[in-house]
């Protein structure tokens, strides 16, 4: 902090030449640039539809701008809050299933099918196993601890096919996950898990019915009437686990280093195969833990004759991950900001004549300019580029005048330096 | 039997072009994961242009003539959707994964939006002729004798543009100048661009191409197998077709295979309840006793099974995914 008063330009030179800065300056750029294209589309759809006043648009801006913030009353706000941090839970063990698959190089679209052997392992525990207030708790756990099992198994199967048949993961995931949704849709069929009284059958108890629920920690004090439990902290620990076991340990080391180049893996000794199904496997187990914390809330019922139907919360963990840059401690924050964006495009049909599609616009947007975060860090780099150049002969020189003089100087040693190159590509 | 071979193939056309579409992106070097968002995208604008028609009365009398015009509306929207991906991918050399996922997120929100502020609600339905019948594409010839029922009544003259597109393009990817080239740029890029091809515009058509079969796909999916409702989904059609184009070892035969067993598994496992084989009042299927799930499973059980014992054969494009780089060797 000190050094940043004494040189605060130079401090930030230095911040901005630091990789996770930049990472995260592009992660802003993508995020600003699809949300005005959001509003671009909102503005012509305003300008060309009689029925859409133009300051819809404008307003439409500031109400998914204000998440949940624009909930209404302060009550409103805090409920909408605490379903916004709930809703994040699955989806940020998603994010974190996906992300920790493409660090080791591989696309875990099969999330939606981990999570779902997830639902139906945790909800067939916790309400087959007779429980009261005491120990509820000690079912919940095993239904979490069963549910994960189920998961890591199902994320095993396309790690199976990978590693040893050599097998395109996706093609793998796919089919796993239209097997799970009608697996499961098979074991829920007339089944007692089923809520059948009063005549609809179309969703299984709640958990709640069987004294299994997640504790609230007292967060449903806070956020007064939402699902919010003490999951939220579990998984956001999870992260930082995950975290610290990617960048400071010799697993997450191999695993990074399999994902970047499999065959100089192998030549330095890492048993490759193994570290692809230990990534599915942990990334199946996440998936399915996610499922778990979300339907043991003990409030929630579960859609079982899903055979039709993926969960969107499995797929949902890509943007997740993708936006995060399959950073763990990046996974919770934007998981967390999907949510916030949600929540205000549900506000947005209560006070607009647009509806909560745009805030899946916006997100879709946000992850397309994403992709061109290699050119975006381009841009960046080749400003950055330019300074490193000068780099050497700023020591010297007294720091500030530095940026106008330099651009002459480096030009012309290029020219025979790039001609040199070119000459030894046309030898070799 | 006449039954199943019409049901086989209306779950078996729609799989086949979008597995082709795939294709030919691939084999020029660009990923295609965002099939499933073009599908979703062209049954949109294939179901638009019905209800603009029927809306304002235009050629009423002539469905036949309304479904083509659809189905090429929806190949050009498919084929402008994909130029995002292309132009992203070409131009901006961006990871095709995340791109392909971007629309495949972008489609159905955007085809959403648009339909529940123009119909207030989830879903556009295509409507029904003045007179109140229900408007189906579906070519009536109950007066033909057994064997050309199966083939030409309750048929789509979609199902036949389908198969003329699958000779067509096998024949311009192998038998073709332009084919070649194209292949060669999925292959390796560096060797092709040495020779004088344009590595860009050869990814760029070969996009484009994908784009517009996919969004032919997607119509005929919706028309056929979904009571031509759009909504914001095409029940991961797209992805299904992925699977199939790689099952196929990324050629047109594989893929006809590929799409044929799948999609003949399928409506087994759609029609077990009511198919008859041999005709003689006996539904041997339905008499076992087994539920509906264990029928769906089937197809997707047996591409696993299948790929298990055909592994190590499989062949994708060198250069796919990768964004072409001048300086690289």
């Amino acid at each position: 902090m000190k050094a940043f008063f004494k040189d605060p330009l130079g401090s930030l030179r230095r911040l901005s030449q630091q990789s996770g800065f930049k990472a995260f300056l592009s992660s802003l750029i993508c995020i600003g640039a699809g949300i005005f294209v959001g509003f671009i589309v909102l503005l012509l759809l305003s300008i060309f539809t009689e029925d859409i006043p133009v300051s819809d648009a404008f307003r439409g801006l500031l109400i998914i701008l204000g998440g949940p913030f624009a909930s209404g009353s302060g009550q409103d706000i805090l409920f909408t809050i605490g379903e916004m941090l709930f809703e994040a839970t699955p989806l940020l063990m998603t994010g974190l299933s996906v992300a920790i698959a493409f660090k080791n190089g591989l696309f875990n679209i099969g999330a939606p099918g981990q999570y779902l052997m997830g639902t139906a392992g945790s909800i067939i525990v916790a309400l087959s196993i007779p429980a009261n207030e005491k120990n509820g708790f000690l079912v919940w756990l095993l239904a979490i601890v069963v549910g994960t099992l189920l998961g890591m198994i199902w994320g095993l199967i396309p790690g199976f096919f990978k590693a040893f048949l050599g097998i395109n993961e996706v093609i793998v995931c796919i089919m796993t996950n239209w097997i799970a949704a009608n697996v499961v849709s098979w074991v829920f069929k007339d089944s007692v898990f089923v809520n059948s009284a009063s005549g609809k059958t179309a969703y299984t108890l709640k958990t709640m019915t069987n004294h299994v629920a997640t504790p609230k920690l007292g967060l449903d004090n806070i956020f007064r009437g939402s699902n919010i439990d003490m999951a939220i902290i579990l998984v956001i620990l999870i992260a930082v686990g995950l975290y610290i076991m990617m960048n400071k340990t010799t697993f997450g080391f191999e695993l990074k280093a399999c994902g970047s180049n499999r065959e100089a893996a192998r030549y330095a000794g890492m048993n490759v195969k193994r570290n692809i199904m230990l990534s599915m496997m942990i990334a199946g187990g996440l998936s399915a833990m996610g499922a778990c914390f979300f339907y043991l809330n003990g409030n929630i019922e579960f859609a079982w004759d899903t055979y039709a139907r993926l969960p969107d919360t499995g797929f949902n963990g890509i943007p997740v991950a993708l936006l995060a840059g399959s950073n763990p401690i990046g996974v919770i924050f934007s998981s967390i900001f999907l949510r916030y964006i949600g929540k205000g495009g549900y506000n947005l049909a209560g006070y607009t004549m647009f509806n909560e599609y745009v805030s899946d616009l916006i997100v879709a947007l946000i992850i397309y300019f994403a992709g061109f975060a290699n050119f975006i860090r381009m841009m960046l780099s080749g400003r950055k580029k330019a300074s490193v150049k000068n780099a050497p002969a700023q020591p010297a020189a007294p720091a500030e005048p530095a940026p106008p003089a330099p651009p002459a100087p480096p030009a012309p040693p290029a020219p025979p330096a790039s001609d040199s190159s070119e000459k030894g590509g046309e030898k070799a | 039997m006449i039954f199943l071979i019409q049901q086989t193939f209306i779950c078996t056309i729609p799989l086949l072009i979008v597995a082709m579409a795939g294709m030919f992106a691939e084999r020029s070097g660009i990923i295609n994961i965002a099939l499933d968002g073009i599908m979703i995208v062209g049954a949109f604008g294939g179901a638009l242009t019905v209800y603009l028609f029927i809306d304002k009365g235009i050629l009423t009398e002539k469905a036949q003539l309304i479904y083509v015009i659809a189905m090429l509306i929806s190949a050009v929207i498919g084929a402008l959707f994909s130029l995002l991906l292309s132009f992203s991918a070409v131009k901006l050399k961006s990871d095709q994964t995340i791109s392909g996922t971007a629309l495949n997120l972008l489609a159905p929100a955007l085809a959403l939006f648009i339909i529940k502020i123009f119909f207030m609600q989830d879903k556009l339905v295509m409507p029904t002729l003045p007179g109140g019948v229900s408007l189906n594409f579906v070519l009536l010839n109950p007066d033909l004798p057994g064997f050309l029922q199966a083939f030409f009544s309750r048929a789509y003259i979609s199902t036949y543009i389908v198969l003329g597109l699958y000779i067509v393009l096998s024949v311009l990817l192998y038998k073709t100048r332009f084919g070649l080239r194209m292949r060669s740029c999925g292959e390796h890029p560096q060797a092709a661009d040495s020779v004088g091809i344009n590595v860009a515009k050869m990814r760029y058509l070969g996009t484009t191409i994908s784009g517009a079969l996919g969004g032919l796909g997607g119509f005929i999916y919706i028309t056929t197998s979904a009571g031509g409702t759009a909504s914001g989904t095409v029940a991961g059609m797209g992805f299904l077709a992925i699977a199939i184009m790689i099952f196929g070892n990324w050629k047109p035969v594989g893929i006809a295979l590929g799409s044929f067993l799948f999609g003949l598994l399928r409506c087994v496992g759609s029609s077990y309840a009511s198919l008859d084989l041999n005709g003689d009042g006996v539904f041997l299927l339905k008499d076992l006793g087994l539920p509906m799930y264990f029928y769906n499973i089937i197809p997707y059980a047996a591409v696993l099974i299948v790929l298990m014992f055909t592994a190590g054969k499989s062949r994708a494009p060198k250069a796919e995914g990768i964004p072409y780089d001048k300086g690289q060797r």
